[in-house]
């Protein structure tokens, strides 16, 4: 547990000096929350939008509460469209925390000292596993608050909020994102194997993100409804994936693998 | 205290290290000399349970590899080839961060213990990428120290380093001799290996042979003695090669060198015969073989 505990604060005091990982973990969360807060605060003041529910996909319409004004509809598709880019939070700070902090050490060549401490890989794993999951899940859940509380100033009509509270977006935020973090760790410790600059690792790493993608185009277009079937099909597959993610990066991650076969 | 029982690890096709079998009592330090790909840092990352032997046993400060790993890696020190610090934190940090790996009881103590030691307490809040090669290295070997370890491996622990830093390596290597701990030192620096190790281990694949470097020498090439006169020539020089103890004699300028059994005993000998001869002696000495030698002919042959 103290191991762990050392491995952790050595992750957060070495990689929040790295730039792209500073960024990718403030700006991200910062950005993704203000840009569906400043569309709330555009819409709520320019008066009549009931027009406006011509444009939205058909199915968003019918999946649309009857007793919604065309405003309010727009509202609640808008910022689902965003929540779901929210969802890219626990994907990409996961992501680049871990890449920098495992090639980083490949690149330094600390992995073999660190290996010869009375550590067990499982600590270690462990260890950086969770610094790169605590910060993703503080930012995500943070900026999910700050999105709440801002929009409860900004919106006359608290049915719209409490859609955005909905079971829905608490399975996203509260047992997807988690998940989607764990597979974002796993997936950039199998990259960072066979990778020896940080930066490409967490480019490649990225590419844990491009579901999350089409989950916006696709309702964008219609294809996909968010409804909880639909959260909680995701977040049984998510967990599927993780463990065979999991599985994956714990066989990699093993003493001699990394001693005689990461290069 | 290291011992091993035909210790051996196999890379897919290739044999990095076979039947090695090794007695390493406590408090020795052994040299481990060998050229490159010799199998040096692969037989140390046996011993200190970072990979496992393909075949064979081992055990350090009495623990079995591969069955008290955790219990070696606590009792061990390591300095790896290349100091592996990290380059954003400060020596200071980077010392804590090990001690507490290592569950060294009072961090502050030993961290503050070992950076005086090495003399590097004016610097412990510089990052560690502002340090020299030297002074990193320095700081690779205090972590090794941190937990006071037994027994310490060194890989090349003076490897890319000029002169006077070497000098201070060996003298820390020295100083931590004296508090009887095991060192296993991996060099091909054979002056090194000769001024500080107390046996040899000449290595390629194989063990070729352990001895103390003094035999090592002798062992080889017998001993070298240099007779200095004031006029020499051919014919002094086929008196003394005609010798039957003498394996080997040569003219160079005024000197006459002569490989001989037992300097001891047949010395007195071989001055009569060329003062009996009319040459006039100055001295005589002793030439010492580097160790080099002793180890290119003995690699050659392995
Ligand atoms: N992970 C590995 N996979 C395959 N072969 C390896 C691996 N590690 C070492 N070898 C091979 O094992 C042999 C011994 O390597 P090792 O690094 O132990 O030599 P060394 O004596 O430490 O050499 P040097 O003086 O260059 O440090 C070499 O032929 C090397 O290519
Ligand atoms: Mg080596």
């Amino acid at each position: 547990m103290n191991k762990i505990n050392t491995i952790i604060r050595k992750e957060w005091s070495e990689v929040f000096k790295n730039r792209m990982v500073l960024f990718t973990t403030a700006f991200l969360p910062l950005i993704l929350t203000a840009i569906p807060l400043g569309i709330i605060y555009a819409t709520s003041r320019s008066g009549d939008f009931s027009g406006i529910t011509g444009d939205l996909p058909q199915e968003f319409n019918a999946f649309c509460p009857e007793n919604f004004s065309g405003g309010d509809c727009f509202q609640v598709f808008i910022v689902s469209q965003f929540m779901i880019m929210f969802m890219i939070i626990p994907l990409a700070i996961p992501a680049a925390i871990s890449s920098y902090s495992i090639v980083g050490e490949k690149v330094n060549r600390s992995l073999e000292p660190l290996l010869a401490t009375p550590i067990t890989t499982t600590e270690l794993l462990v260890g950086k596993s969770l610094s790169a999951i605590i910060p993703a899940l503080i930012a995500t859940w943070a900026g999910f608050t700050i999105f709440i509380i801002g929009s409860w100033f900004m919106i006359a009509n608290p049915v719209v909020i409490g859609n955005f509270l909905d079971t829905r977006w608490l399975i996203a935020i509260f047992i997807i994102g988690p998940l989607m973090a764990l597979s974002a760790v796993s997936f950039s410790i199998i990259v960072s194997s066979r990778v020896n600059d940080p930066r490409v690792a967490e480019q490649v790493s990225m590419i844990i993100i491009l579901p999350v993608l089409a989950v916006f185009f696709g309702q964008m277009a219609g294809i996909i409804i968010l409804n909880v079937t639909f959260m909680l099909v995701s977040a049984l597959l998510l967990g599927l994936v993780d463990a065979g993610l999991v599985y994956l990066s714990i066989h990699l991650f093993q003493r001699e693998t990394i001693i005689t076969r990461w290069k | 205290m290291i011992t091993t029982q035909n210790l051996t690890k196999k890379f897919d096709q290739i044999t990095a290290v076979e039947n090695l079998s090794l007695d390493i009592p406590e408090g020795e330090v052994f040299g481990f000399l060998g050229p490159n790909g010799a199998g040096k840092t692969t037989t140390v990352r046996m011993l200190t349970s970072l990979i496992s032997p393909t075949k064979g046993n081992a055990t350090v400060n009495g623990f079995q590899v591969g069955e008290h790993d955790i219990d070696i890696r606590r009792s061990v020190g390591l300095l790896t080839e290349t100091p592996g610090m990290y380059d954003n934190l400060s020596a200071e940090r980077n010392l804590e961060i090990y001690a507490s790996l290592y569950e060294v009881e009072d961090v502050q103590g030993q961290v503050e213990k070992y950076l005086r030691f090495l003399g590097l307490w004016d610097r412990r809040l510089d990052v560690a990428a502002t340090f020299s090669k030297g002074m990193k290295q320095k700081l690779a070997i205090a972590r090794a120290l941190l937990h006071e370890p037994k027994t310490l491996f060194l890989d090349e622990p003076t490897a890319g380093l000029d002169p006077e830093a070497s000098r201070l390596v060996r003298e820390f290597i020295l100083e931590i001799k004296q508090q009887g701990r095991t060192i296993f030192i991996c060099t091909h620096n054979l002056d090194e290996a000769d001024r500080l190790c107390d046996r040899i281990g000449v290595f390629k694949t194989r063990l070729v042979v352990v001895d103390s470097p003094v035999n090592l020498r002798r062992q080889v090439f017998g001993r070298k003695v240099v007779f200095h006169l004031i006029q020499a020539d051919q014919s002094l020089v086929d008196k003394i090669a005609g010798h039957p103890h003498v394996s080997e004699a040569n003219l160079v300028e005024n000197k006459i060198v002569a490989t001989i059994e037992d300097p001891e005993t047949h010395n007195p000998e071989l001055i009569r015969i060329l003062v009996g001869e009319g040459a006039d002696v100055q001295f005589i000495g002793e030439l010492r073989r580097s160790l080099e030698d002793v180890y290119l002919q003995l690699v050659k042959n392995a």
